[in-house]
């Protein structure tokens, strides 16, 4: 039969299941379908901590939201039109961000009186009309998929295992998503297992037909191609484009990368990636713990490499002494901070940006940092090389923040040309710079207050250099009241001098309909840029004057920063901490910005920050 | 490889390799001809107590370190917190005096990502074996090529004189004013658990057998742990008479020289034996010139109980503590590993940071439009 089909501008669908369901699985490849198609996209993978929670159970719910447009998607954290509920917790953990008229599709098979009460639930959700505002579709994917497999020789067992494709097929056929490319990548995944492939293979295509055949729908829909920068794509994560950033940025700097660090979620995953890319000549060291993953990146950066560590939140307070020692020392260092739900062990799969102040202050001492955030996952890429350029040219530890939610996510990455990357060679110190042939290794380039970097091995210019305060120019031990106070000072200037060559604050400041100029300013920084900017955008198509500005330096900040603030009447920060950001401006600029906060483990919703900025511009 | 070679190497200047260059390399080989003590003095005047044990290590390894052949900018030493952890402000290489404990790790990073370097750990009871225990062990297991150099006071003395974890037990400290309930460390046994490579014991006050033991542990590839007795004549003075002064050291000792019968006392009547009773070793009264139970010591032995064993002997009677090398085996080193991968991948595929970008899953977008993926 023909069916209708309806074309819409935008689509958000959350895949949620059992943690054992393959729900990530299902998601990365309708994203990688969608990103074929040309749409632009954001995902949001969201799974529980534990590896295998007890299936059935609301904590066992793995999910995995992806927002698809025919225009630049800047967030996925929207409630989703349509929700596939592979199991009753699936159902209940989810149903509450769905907007009447959403889209159920459940899997009726698993709605049995264990599989709900497992869930939580007293009464069948399908039949007693609690679901009666929602577009609910009882599908038995289960036996649907085991019935399609009639002539696969495969156990029951793996053939229900197919039941996510299943799904993903009938998702396919909603949103006329191309069948071949997920064929060919079931057929290469399960290389050496054929009758899996083929099994899964018929589980999809089974899905599709369904859609297709079935008059349980009735339209299918269809999302145009996206407008966007020329240039060749492709999809990434927020953990890969740091990886790449990192290797980009040691290769701008004519170094080695050194990357010591020890596993921890959020953050695992730039370290297998980084495993895999020695042939560029990147050494990866899997440390005891935290601290010697610092220390392995102090000892080879003070051996001439560009060190690294990666960690998440908890780590980062375990390295907190070292980056202090390699603030004293002056070398190059990059920790790079994937945020997670804290304080302590807190909720390690969920994002925030708690860890502002922390990067910020969390040592002993006047040790100040420099602190970069990254606003969506293809920007790691570019804040990851910034974060090299800043360590090399300031001879300073760097901490490069991202958060749970930039590193599992995705969204297509325009892929830079190596020419057009910016160039900071390092050069090392080969020639004595003191009086008679002495060497100085605290004489620093009047500029950028960088100390020289003389790598061991360098005849002529051994030095000895240490966590002790050091003499000014000699860097010999040194408790000189006078000599301490000038080398505090210095050190903080050497950070703030960074803001030389950091670009200016750009503020997204349309005049109004009526040429009317903005008087609030919504200025975000990390993660949040995508809802932040999607609100701004949907309160102005309802007709207010919004400005909106983003901060990727958090220190230093950008010059022009306190002009940028002072400009509007009100100031509103949105963050996912109770209001680090807007603690740390009024401090430092005497603004009384207004903080707008949550801390639910999730990215903001670009619906509920409308509201709530309307409201604050309201008051 | 590289370091290894130049440790190894007693009659001229080590080979080098990347990063440094070769016109680096030839400027050094000119000047570690002429290396001498007196090079490797700093200008910083020394602030080790009188008396401190601590000076007669320092002279020990000046004097020592020429007779590698190294180039003096191809040594790194990586220091912690403590007295003994000042030593790389008064040797004129390269160094760093790091954080507490945490030396191990640090020169993992730089041995590792530098392995023509000659790269030494100093650190003392409390650095490696309380609040750097975990990066020790690992850095032992891992058989990293680092020269390890343990300062045993058996005291805190920088913090004035707290128990350490080497502090016998029942020891009267300041904060133990009623003794002491930990029971302490043996560090050899610790090291040799750990899979240390090389494990050794000797005392700072005996100048030729520390230059003896420094010189088997720079000729060992991998990770070499030197124990080194030293006297802290503030806060636990004359700890180790037991073993210094000539009356008990001299017929006591059990010194450990390879290929040796293991035998020691008045005329060398007693002698390490198997234990009959145990698993180990033990020793024996007026043994016979013949007894073919003496053990011949053999560091060698790939079986780390030996080692372990002979860690052991002085727990009854400290004056039979052994001195010397108890175990010195072969295995290929963290850094030979390491650079093997890394060459095997250089050289397996041409590194292409456009291709590994690009991945293999891109598409291109027109100007003025889109295009699904090519």
């Amino acid at each position: 039969m023909v069916k209708q089909i309806q074309q819409v501008d935008q689509v958000v669908i959350r895949f949620a299941g059992d943690s054992g369901d393959g729900m990530q699985l299902t998601g990365e490849r309708f994203t990688a379908q969608t990103a074929a198609l040309g749409n632009n996209l954001s995902t949001l993978p969201n799974y529980p901590s534990e590896i295998r929670a007890p299936s059935g159970t609301i904590a066992g719910v793995s999910s995995y939201q992806l927002k698809f447009a025919d225009h630049d998607v800047l967030t996925a954290g929207d409630p989703p039109d349509v929700l596939v509920a592979m199991n009753p917790a699936a159902l209940k953990a989810n149903l509450h961000d769905l907007r009447p008229g959403a889209i159920i599709i459940v899997n009726v098979d698993e709605f049995s009186r264990r599989g709900l009460s497992k869930a939580g639930y007293a009464s069948n959700p399908l039949e007693d009309q609690s679901l009666e505002s929602f577009d609910l579709h009882a599908v038995p994917i289960t036996s649907l998929t085991v019935s399609s497999l009639t002539g696969i020789d495969v156990t029951r067992k793996e053939g229900e295992r197919a039941k996510n494709m299943f799904a993903l097929g009938l998702l396919s056929w909603m949103y006329q998503r191309p069948v071949e490319p997920t064929i060919t990548y079931l057929e290469q995944k399960f290389a050496k297992k054929p009758l899996i492939a083929q099994a899964n293979q018929a589980a999809f295509r089974a899905g599709y037909n369904y859609g297709e055949t079935t008059e349980l729908f009735a339209v299918a829909y269809e999302v145009a191609p996206a407008t966007v920068a020329p240039g060749r794509y492709r999809s990434i994560s927020g953990n890969v484009a740091t990886s790449y950033g990192l290797l980009a940025g040691a290769r701008q700097a004519g170094l080695r990368l050194f990357v010591g660090s020890y596993p921890i979620t959020p953050a695992t995953d730039i370290l297998h990636d980084l495993v895999r890319h020695k042939r560029f000549g990147v050494t990866t060291f899997q440390a005891e713990d935290e601290i010697a993953g610092v220390c392995s990146a102090i000892g080879a950066s003070f051996g001439g490499a560009m060190g690294v560590t990666t960690t998440s939140g908890p780590g980062l307070s375990l390295k907190s002494e070292a980056i202090g020692l390699a603030v004293t020392l002056e070398l190059p260092l990059v920790i790079v901070n994937v945020q997670r739900g804290g304080p302590s062990t807190g909720l390690p799969t969920k994002t925030e940006q708690a860890d502002l102040l922390q990067a910020m202050y969390g040592r002993n001492g006047e040790a100040p940092v420099a602190v970069l955030a990254a606003r969506s996952p293809a920007d790691c890429f570019d804040t990851a090389l910034e974060a090299v350029r800043i360590a090399t040219t300031y001879r300073t530890p760097v901490i490069m923040l991202t958060d749970g939610n930039l590193a599992n996510g995705s969204e297509p990455w325009r892929i830079p040309d190596l020419d057009e990357l910016p160039d900071f060679p390092v050069t090392f110190t080969t020639e004595p710079n003191g009086p008679d042939g002495t060497f100085l290794p605290f004489l620093r380039d009047p500029e950028t207050l960088a100390r020289p970097w003389a790598i061991p091995g360098t005849p002529g210019l051994e030095h000895r250099i240490g966590g002790l305060e050091k003499l000014d120019g000699a860097g010999t031990v040194s408790h000189d009241p006078d000599n301490h106070d000038l080398m505090v000072r210095t050190r903080a200037a050497k950070v703030a001098a960074i803001e030389r060559t950091i670009p200016l604050l750009e503020v997204d400041d349309p005049p109004g309909p009526d040429g009317e100029t903005a008087r609030t300013l919504v200025l975000g920084w990390g993660s949040s840029y995508g809802p932040v900017a999607a609100a701004c955008r949907r309160m102005r198509r309802q007709g207010a004057t919004v400005a909106h500005a983003h901060l990727r330096h958090l220190n230093p900040f950008p010059r022009n920063t306190a002009d940028v603030l002072r400009s509007y009447d009100k100031v509103i920060v949105p963050e996912l901490n109770l209001g680090q950001l807007a603690r740390l401006l009024r401090a430092e600029y005497l603004v009384d910005v207004v903080s707008y906060t949550q801390v639910r483990g999730l990215p903001f919703r670009a619906d509920e920050l409308v509201e709530a900025l309307t409201e604050v511009i309201g008051r | 490889m590289t370091e290894q070679n130049a440790v190894a190497s007693s009659n001229g200047a080590g080979r080098v390799s990347r990063p440094v260059d070769a016109e680096v390399a030839e400027g050094s080989r000119t000047r570690a001809s002429v290396l001498t003590a007196k090079d490797l003095k700093t200008d910083q005047e020394v602030r080790w107590c009188p008396g401190c044990g601590d000076y007669a290590i320092l002279a020990a390894v000046q004097s020592f370190l020429p007779e590698l052949g190294i180039p003096r900018e191809k040594y790194a030493f990586i220091s912690g917190i403590g007295c003994s952890s000042r030593f790389p402000y008064y040797l004129n290489t390269y160094g760093m005096h790091s954080i507490h404990g945490r030396a191990p790790g640090i020169a993992t990073g730089l041995a590792v990502s530098r392995p023509d370097l000659s790269v030494w750990v100093v650190t003392g009871d409390g650095d490696a074996l309380s609040i750097g225990g975990n990066h020790l062990i690992h850095a032992l297991r891992r058989n990293v090529n680092l020269k390890i150099l343990l300062f045993n006071n058996r005291i805190y003395g920088l913090t004035k004189g707290q128990f350490s974890p080497t502090s016998e037990f029942g020891k009267v400290t300041k904060t133990s004013p009623l003794g002491s309930i930990d029971y302490p460390f043996n560090p050899l046994s610790l090291a040799i658990g750990a899979g240390a490579t090389f494990a050794a014991r000797t005392l700072a006050s005996d100048r030729a057998h520390l230059t003896s033991v420094l010189r088997a542990a720079a000729a060992h590839q991998g990770a070499a742990f030197i124990e080194i007795y030293q006297n802290c004549e503030i806060f636990n003075d004359r700890a180790f008479d037991l073993l210094t002064k000539p009356e008990s050291r001299g017929e006591w000792t059990v010194e450990l020289t390879a290929g040796q019968p293991l035998r020691f006392g008045p005329g060398g009547t007693s002698a390490v034996v198997h234990d009959p009773d145990g698993f180990g070793l033990a020793t024996k009264k007026n043994v016979a010139d013949d007894d073919p139970g003496v053990i011949i010591h053999d560091p060698t032995r790939p079986d780390p109980s030996y080692a372990f064993a002979l860690s052991r002997l002085g727990d009854d009677d400290p004056r039979l503590t052994p001195i010397g090398v108890l175990r010195d085996v072969e295995l290929p080193t963290y850094e030979e590993l390491m650079t093997h991968q890394v060459a095997g991948a250089e050289e397996a595929a041409k590194a292409d940071l456009a291709k590994l970008f690009a991945g293999n899953d891109s598409w291109v977008v027109a100007p003025g439009g889109t295009h699904p993926r090519d």
